[in-house]
């Protein structure tokens, strides 16, 4: 196993009240392994606290990203909410603490 | 620096209101520009700037506007860097005289601004009856309702830099819009150029953010080491006339521009990415690929499609009050510290049968801004946070004043208490179809 953190980086952005953030492998054959486990499930799961709507998930394979979207995640959205972080822009930081699994010589398979 | 004719350059001299303003003053000494712009207008701010409008007619401009192109406007003046903006906000009109105001008081003569006009829908929407994307109606909002403006394309842009602006000052427009005007206008793209557009776009959002571009936003200390983020230069795209850009900033200046940057950049805020809409194109992401070379990330790929029949509008509206409060604990205990003051609050709050709408309690360090299942942690420091909204202004005032009466009433060794409340200007959405938008072009001249 290993923290998500090690093989990839993330970037959150928000429009309303829709949270969305990007998940980038450093290295592209990595990619095969992240859009194999991180499901639109496992991450519906991850923020279980605020997904509120629809979760999606897109690929975009020669980039070694995957993007998900979050809809009714920040408590309304950036104008009206009352959290501390209204854009909802810390929120993607904290997926990188998700475990990949990995094979027991450390390799990514 | 040497451009291969006729690639165009184009620099991205702030990406949000509040931008540092040196980064803009190197672009235009050392970037070798044809274009300089700045997005300073968030979907909020219009409404706000609307708001100020209303008290003052000679108002409702970006508040910086002066300060930022008075530190440019001598060498943009003498290099011929012709400069596109969104400052205008509320009020593009009195931006623009204020702007030639500010070229004749430098002795820059001749200099010819353009504002773009016919975003600003207001009574339109006011007398119209609207779905908006939170449900509610137009007219629901009655006397609440502030401002609407519908998002405007490239060509007004393109057309007052046909026709001579060195200075072009818009309100709400598509934010890549500001960088999609100078390819039309430089390459004569049509309105049907879909794929050029499109790559166009695809430029434009990689630009609007500025230094998101170049490694702000970016640094992850250990994993992603970032240089000299507090001189970070703003991003360059030399453009040519097929919509290919490579990307680059001012040599010696802090940042990162790296594929893994850009990636990061192009992918952000956005949702399928087959479907980015603007006004003037459906924008396909895609397939976007980026390659280093020496003159910089090269990007390629984007594609675009027919543009929507119909145009966001940013609708802005009072919405009531939000009152707040924090206080800090320390030590041992911290954060049962910390939960027992939020409790306390919540009872004060229904004790005294005060009418909050919606009420926020949290423990700054702990759950917050982090709302994921982790183990308990033993802190060394909590910041007790509590956030109410009301209609009424004195009601959310108490949810601070609550936090602040913790001092004496609360848990033992609160500190550093402070409390705050606010009008609170909302923003939703609807869509106009885009023949009940007219953009015009109003002029001055220095």
């Amino acid at each position: 196993m290993t923290a998500l953190r090690s093989l990839a980086h993330v970037r959150t952005g928000d429009k309303g009240d829709t949270c969305q953030f990007s998940v980038i492998a450093y290295d592209l054959a990595n990619y095969p392994l992240l859009a194999k486990q991180l499901t639109r499930e496992r991450v519906s799961e991850h923020f279980a606290q605020i997904a509120n709507g629809s979760v999606h998930r897109f690929e975009v394979p020669q980039l070694g990203a995957l993007i998900f979207v979050l809809e009714h995640a920040l408590r309304s959205g950036v104008t009206r909410s009352l959290s501390l972080d209204a854009h909802g822009k810390c929120l993607g930081s904290t997926l990188l603490s998700i475990d990949i699994s990995t094979d027991s010589s450390g390799a990514i398979t | 620096m040497e451009k291969t004719a006729p690639a165009i350059r184009i620099g991205s001299g702030a990406g949000f209101a509040g931008d540092r303003l040196e980064p803009a003053v190197e672009l235009v000494e050392q970037g070798a520009l044809d274009y300089l712009v700045f997005e300073c207008l968030a979907e909020r701010t219009i409404a706000l700037a609307q708001m100020r409008r209303t008290e003052d007619s000679n108002g409702g401009y970006d508040s910086m506007l002066i300060e930022r192109l008075s530190l440019v406007i001598d060498q943009s003046a003498k290099k011929n860097v012709r400069i596109i903006t969104n400052m205008g906000a509320a009020n593009p009109v009195a931006a623009a005289k204020r702007v030639a105001q500010l070229a004749h008081d430098r002795g820059i003569n001749g200099l010819k601004v353009a504002a773009v006009l016919g975003d600003d829908i207001t009574d339109h929407i006011r007398n119209n009856d609207v779905l908006l994307d939170n449900g509610r109606s137009t007219t629901q909002l009655g006397e609440s309702l502030v401002s609407a403006n519908a998002y405007l394309g490239s060509f007004g842009i393109a057309r007052a830099l046909d026709e001579g602006a060195d200075i072009v000052i818009t309100g709400r427009t598509g934010d890549p819009a500001l960088f999609v005007g100078p390819m039309i206008h430089a390459f004569g793209w049509r309105e049907d150029d879909w794929d050029l557009l499109g790559r166009g776009t695809a430029i434009g959002h990689m630009l609007e953010c500025a230094g998101q571009l170049t490694g702000g936003y970016f640094a992850d200390p250990g994993f992603k080491d970032v240089p000299d983020l507090a001189r970070l230069g703003f991003p360059i795209a030399e453009i040519t006339p097929d919509g290919i850009a490579k990307f680059s900033k001012v040599e010696g200046s802090g940042g990162e521009l790296s594929v893994r940057a850009c990636t990061e950049q192009l992918l952000y805020e956005i949702f399928d990415p087959s479907t980015y809409l603007q006004p003037d194109v459906i924008a396909d992401f895609s397939g976007v690929t980026f390659s280093e070379t020496d003159a910089g990330i090269r990007m390629d790929g984007a594609t675009g499609r027919k543009r929507p029949d119909r145009l966001k509008v940013s609708v802005g509206y009072r919405d009531g009050f939000i009152g707040e409060g924090q206080i800090s604990y320390a030590g041992p205990g911290a954060v049962a510290r910390g939960r027992l003051a939020l409790e306390i609050v919540r009872e004060r709050l229904a004790i005294r049968g005060l009418a909050i709408e919606e009420l926020r309690l949290e423990l700054i360090g702990v759950d917050a801004t982090n709302f994921t299942e982790g183990p308990p942690t033993e802190m060394r420091e909590v910041r007790v946070r509590a956030a109410g909204r009301s209609r009424n202004r004195q009601t959310a005032r108490a949810v601070g004043a609550e936090v602040e009466a913790l001092y004496t009433n609360g848990p033992a060794g609160g500190g550093g208490a402070w409390a705050n409340d606010r009008e609170v200007v909302a923003v939703a959405s609807c869509l106009i179809d885009r023949e009940a938008i007219e953009t015009r072009l109003a002029w001055v001249k220095a």
